[in-house]
């Protein structure tokens, strides 16, 4: 820690009111809205933060490193203890990066089910985003609301592929998986029914008036410093920059769909709500037309049982539901990957938070966290 | 000795007035006891209710739907450790508790359950309950203070802030009611059981005199004493997503218990104050208006049916339990509850019990429909940031309360005034 205090500059004190002392104040590890261990030190006047510094790596567990020592396929399943909670859409980046490598592609039966699923998962993911940072802003009710109905899509995977969380769905070259019976009837269940729902979650929170105002103008990110920060993901969209990788760089079939990128004016948490809520909508949709067009046919390309991808290296990157998912992956011809680095959205979303809170209250600093909905298992690897 | 005991009931008064320190004994212990089980089924019945707003069970282990979960909670708190930081102001940090405990359990002195169902009738009754009840911040710096850790001390100073600002606008609604008393005989009282007995010489609640005047005062205050006890959504002082626990965060076992008991008996009192002033107290709905023997008998009746009704849940509990052997003792035992209720009901038809009870049942009805709103507020709102809640109490309450508390003495003058003003003009 005290090669890095020169940041916060604990020591001096700054002239303030009164000339008052700062209170430092050491949030987390263990606390309960730094959405897992991720630890916070504030530095305030009163209630009013002067500056923050993250201390991350309580959950380090050196994913990248163990890459080195696994095969290809053998590293699937630890990708998706990176976010755990959008297990799939980190398989999905690790898998088409190394078709990239490989200079494969997987066949569109298996390029549908892909998105159907990352689709879900995108949907399963916001809402236990909404349900914990409406939790941390302390509105309890829609956290149960949230998991109620997210129960719906684990219960999909579930069937699917038989794990609910960690699912491991993809495999380097497509699917291994057929859908199974009734796969989209479930889906298109599920999107009938959850569209509803959603209206259910915005009624509490939408209109409410505590909730606008908890919301409203707190944790500001104006474009400039999105881009400047590397900030991916609904957080850079809520700031009214159109970007997202769906359409910008198409990957799987995605530009087969018909959706739309919402987008916020003024890029305050509220905004971010409100994106991530019609991401939530526009998912569905994408659900429905992949579901209607699910081609037939093969759902594995032609891949070697054993994976040796050629000497090079490639960088492939997707939307997950947090922002910009990127895998860097450098072969030397062997089974095992030379090095795999994993840009994940959370650890640079996460860069924004000092930024962000800076002269709010304690309080801000809460819903900040949750609005930068970051999972510390992708922050720390 | 007998005739000192008997000599009280012909009375006609609360023990405090009528001098009888035997019956105000039993009349202080019954409050102790009646606000312990109070707090247990609200306990109880604020996880249900909470839980059934979420889409969940709540408690369903420890005994039939989990009713004696707060016993078993409440053990669980008397035998963990008790542990004191070791940097904590020991004496501070120990009595903290007791004053919050104290301060609140003290309140209940002059709240009058019924005409004569109050330990005493002080001719400053608001002011004191007031008084005391404002006390209880003082436990709750000091246990932020003394347990010398942030948390701890963040929330008790948000505490403080909170309980000092709505406090201004809890009283000017108080005073707005208060003045409203003095409007027939020509002077107010702070009494309790004056307020109510005023209200039912004016033959109305203080809620709908003076339309809207008295319902604007009423929710001044009903906004102010959620503020007042921390309960969301002003739950700063223990906001558990900021604060950890807030003020009670080093708190464990019998002491934090206390908190607890203390929170809860703060919420009863405040709501009692509303009652009192506001919603007439014990008196029953439409006294005049359903008025005569007819009425009188059919409401009596009220407060054995109530029981009758809950038995019946109960009963309907047992025959929808499942019938597997695991579930026979929770099927028995729910049964008895039943039958306990029942009968509790059929004591209550007992002519001379069901007048005793009967304004206690309405006062506790209406305390209970305070109770429900604090869950209900729970499960809805979320949390305000500490800058809105001062600017809720300083910039909407207080100029409310203000105006509201100016209007009704307005409107009170309104005769004399109206009076003074034809006598000038002629």
């Amino acid at each position: 820690m005290s090669e890095r205090t020169d940041y916060l500059d604990l020591d001096t004190k700054d002239e303030t009111f009164l000339d008052a002392t700062e209170l430092v104040l050491n949030m987390g590890p263990q606390h309960p809205s730094t959405h897992g261990v991720l630890r916070v030190i504030l530095k305030l006047d009163g209630e009013k933060v002067l500056g923050t510094e993250c201390v991350i790596g309580y959950l380090h567990r050196g994913v990248e490193k163990i890459a080195e020592n696994r095969t290809y396929a053998m590293f699937n399943p630890y990708v998706d203890r990176m976010d755990y909670v959008a297990a799939v859409s980190n398989g999905l980046g690790y898998c088409e990066a190394v078709e990239k490598l490989l200079s494969v592609e997987a066949p569109p039966r298996a390029q549908y089910i892909r998105v159907i699923l990352t689709e879900l998962c995108r949907i399963a993911s916001h809402q236990v985003w909404l349900g914990t940072h409406a939790l941390d802003i302390g509105a309890i009710t829609p956290l149960f609301y949230c998991f109620r109905d997210r129960e719906e899509v684990l219960k999909i995977f579930e069937k699917y592929c038989g794990a609910r969380l960690t699912t491991h769905a993809f495999r380097i070259g497509g699917c291994i998986y057929e859908a199974y019976e009734g796969f989209e009837q479930d889906c298109k269940k599920f999107c009938d029914a959850f569209l509803p729902k959603l209206d259910e979650y915005e009624e509490l929170l939408t209109t409410n008036r505590i909730w606008v105002e908890r919301t409203k103008g707190v944790g500001i990110l104006n474009p400039e410093d999105c881009i400047a920060l590397g900030v991916t993901g609904p957080v850079l969209r809520a700031s009214g920059v159109k970007w997202d990788l769906r359409k910008a760089q198409p990957y799987e079939s995605y530009k087969d769909f018909d959706f739309m990128i919402p987008t916020g004016l003024h890029g305050d948490t509220y905004d971010r709500y409100l994106v991530r809520i019609e991401e939530m909508r526009q998912a569905a949709r994408i659900i429905r037309q992949a579901v209607d067009g699910l081609p037939q046919g093969p759902i594995m390309a032609m891949v070697p049982k054993v994976i040796k991808p050629p000497v090079g290296e490639v960088y492939h990157s997707i939307e997950a539901p947090k922002g910009e998912l990127g895998y860097f992956i450098v072969s030397d011809a062997s089974t095992q990957p030379y090095r795999i680095r994993v840009r994940p959205p959370s650890f640079v979303n996460l860069q924004a938070l000092d930024k962000m809170v800076r002269g709010l209250l304690v309080a801000d600093v809460v819903a900040v966290i949750g609005t930068l909905d970051i999972v510390l298992g992708e922050v720390d690897r | 000795m007998i005739e000192y005991i008997k000599g009280y009931l012909s009375t006609g008064t609360t023990p405090g007035e009528a001098g009888n320190l035997f019956w105000a004994t039993v009349y202080i212990l019954l409050v102790i006891v009646g606000v312990s089980v109070a707090v247990l089924c609200m306990n109880w019945l604020e996880r249900k209710i909470l839980a059934h707003m979420q889409i969940r069970l709540g408690p369903m282990r420890v005994g039939p739907h989990g009713l004696l979960q707060p016993f078993a909670d409440a053990l669980k708190l008397l035998i963990k450790e008790d542990i004191i930081p070791h940097d904590a102001d020991k004496l501070v940090f120990w009595s903290a508790p007791v004053v919050v405990t104290m301060t609140a359990f003290t309140t209940f002195l002059v709240v009058p359950f019924g005409r004569t169902h109050a330990v005493t009738d002080m001719n400053i009754g608001v002011l004191f309950m007031l008084g005391v009840s404002s006390l209880g911040v003082l436990g709750i710096i000091m246990a932020g203070w003394s347990s010398n850790s942030h948390y701890p001390l963040m929330g008790s100073l948000r505490s403080s802030a909170q309980m000092v600002s709505y406090e201004i606008a809890m009283g000017l609604a108080i005073v707005s009611a208060v003045l409203m008393t003095s409007l027939q005989t020509g002077t107010g009282t702070l009494s309790m059981i004056g307020i109510v007995e005023a209200q039912a010489s004016q033959h109305t609640w203080f809620i709908f005199k003076f339309f809207p005047l008295g319902f604007l005062a009423f929710a001044v205050f009903a906004i102010a004493m959620v503020a007042e006890t921390n309960r969301a959504p002003f739950d700063l002082p223990e906001a558990e997503s900021e604060l950890v626990a807030g003020f009670h965060t080093e708190y464990s076992g019998f002491r934090w218990s206390l908190f607890f008991l203390a929170e809860y008996s703060a919420m009863l009192a405040v709501s009692s104050i509303a009652v009192t002033l506001w919603l007439g107290g014990w008196m029953r709905p439409f006294p005049t208006w359903l008025g005569g023997s007819t009425w009188n008998m059919a409401f009596s009746f009220l407060p054995a049916l109530t029981f009758f009704v809950l038995a019946a849940m109960c009963f309907l509990g047992t025959i929808r339990m499942p019938k597997i052997p695991q579930f026979r003792i929770q099927t028995i035992g729910l049964g008895t509850f039943g039958a306990l209720l029942g009968f509790v009901g059929l004591v209550l038809l007992v002519p001379a019990v069901s007048v005793r009870v009967q304004d206690i049942y309405w006062f506790v009805v209406k305390v209970a429909f305070f109770m429900y709103l604090y869950i209900w507020y729970r499960g809805t709102f979320p949390r305000y940031r500490f800058d809105q809640l001062m600017k809720v109490g300083w910039k909407v309450l207080l100029p409310t309360g203000l105006g509201v508390l100016i209007a009704t003495a307005l409107w009170g003058l309104m005769p004399q005034l109206s009076a003074a003003i034809t006598g000038v003009l002629q």
